[in-house]
């Protein structure tokens, strides 16, 4: 039988080129919904398997399964130092070693989570209040708030009291049915709670600034994110209407920027991959959705990733 | 808050209040609703005698600015916070797109 450390890090270290896999494939353009669950279930998976392998290693063998054998072993270091007074053995330290960088992990997971919550909300707050003070309504954008700035900027601040904000400098370069298609967009973000789907890769980006890997991951989920508003907004609006919207708002320049040939070279390299390109192109000529079989092996995937590593942390064995 | 940014010099809590001709507040309500820019940053406010001299913290232009460098995500940190419509694409993406939406683009759905 296999043992559950071996399944662990296979999982742990297997979910690594999955991922590098997943940010460079064409199908999620077609499913952004199915592949954003798969991604969830990725980091997620990931981050119990590796919890759990530095478990598993740290568990006493004795034990009925990890977390149990993981009790065993502190248990056992604890009565080997305290009760009896002599030092635990080589291979005791080792355990306690691994169980300790198993909580380590557990705990900085969990942080990161919190920390960026935290200044998530702290954010919002300060843009509602900053909105409260010096955006006001127009008749040509009905629910949304408009700030006064000649830059051209659409965005929603999430939240239990959301809104949506479109600068005066989108609100001239957009047409009537343009701007409709944005609202259809920015709606479906906060009717959905994108934000939240988003919210556990932002934490990682934020931790781990320095990890490719992390950084395209969140790129990834964050484009998905997009496509999935966008195709909510095509299935009320034309999705011509939300193109050339796109198109205006992304290529609009921020104003006292001159539109050099060399400041535009600059940017170009330095700015990456904005994506737009990719959310036009499906929508002008869209693609159809994963098959049936292919969106069941999606979810199975999604599934497995959860389960099979959850499951071999509390199961006894 | 208009008010404070429209004078140039500190105001009471009475003279803020007969500016807002147009609203009938009672002068409890401008009290309350400055006590509590005050203490959200917005404004600043000195003893004078038994008022409070109020004054806007930041010119309105100063709060615009950092509105947008957030919405336009050129702080730097990246933060969950909002959610944008479009990033900001290249000059050489934009041409390629545009060019994309004049020849190839059929209608789409409608």
């Amino acid at each position: 039988m296999l043992s559950p450390v071996l399944v662990l890090a296979a999982v742990a270290v297997g979910l690594v080129p999955v991922a590098a896999g997943l940010a460079t494939a064409r199908w999620p353009c077609r499913s952004p919904g199915a592949a954003i669950m798969l991604w969830q279930a990725m980091g997620l998976g990931w981050g119990v398997a590796g919890i759990g392998t530095l478990a598993a290693l740290g568990a006493d063998p004795g034990g009925p399964g990890v977390a149990a054998g993981a009790f065993t072993a502190l248990d056992k270091a604890v009565r080997d130092v305290a009760g009896e007074a002599r030092s635990p053995g080589i291979v005791a330290l080792m355990r306690l070693l691994c169980l300790g960088a198993s909580a380590a992990l557990l705990v900085l997971l969990c942080w990161v989570l919190i920390a960026s919550t935290g200044a998530m909300l702290r954010d919002r707050r300060r843009q509602r209040a900053l909105l409260s003070l010096l955006a006001h309504g127009d008749p040509k954008v009905p629910g949304a708030l408009v700030v006064d700035h000649p830059a051209a900027a659409a965005y929603c601040v999430p939240g239990l009291r959301s809104r949506i904000v479109i600068s005066a400098g989108a609100l001239d370069l957009l047409d009537q049915a343009e701007l409709a298609a944005v609202l259809a967009h920015e709606r479906a973000h906060l009717r959905e709670r994108h934000d939240l789907v988003l919210l556990p890769f932002t934490a990682l980006a934020r931790a781990f600034p320095w990890s490719v890997l992390v950084q395209r991951s969140y790129a990834s989920v964050a484009l998905l994110v997009e496509m999935l508003a966008d195709d909510h907004a095509a299935r009320q609006r034309p999705a011509r209407e939300l193109v050339t919207a796109l198109i205006r708002v992304g290529a609009a320049g921020t104003p006292g920027t001159p539109a050099g040939t060399l400041a535009v070279a600059d940017e170009d390299a330095a700015m990456g991959d904005s994506g737009v390109s990719a959310r036009v192109e499906r929508l002008l000529t869209p693609s159809p959705g994963l098959s049936v079989p292919a969106r069941v092996l999606v979810c199975g995937a999604a599934a497995a990733l959860v389960v099979v590593p959850a499951a071999l942390l509390v199961m006894p064995l | 808050m208009d008010v404070l940014w429209e004078s140039e010099t500190q105001l009471t809590v009475r003279q803020v209040g007969s500016k807002l001709t147009d609203r009938d507040l009672a002068h409890t309500t401008v009290m309350t609703v400055l006590d509590r820019l005050a203490k959200k940053g917005f404004a600043r406010r000195e003893r004078d005698g038994r008022a409070w001299l109020y004054r806007a913290a930041a010119s309105r232009e100063a709060y615009v600015t950092e509105l947008m460098l957030f919405a336009l995500d050129q702080t730097g940190d990246r933060s969950a916070a909002l959610a944008s419509f479009a990033r900001r694409v290249s000059g050489n993406e934009a041409r390629v797109l545009r060019r994309a939406l004049e020849t190839g683009g059929d209608p789409a759905r409608s």
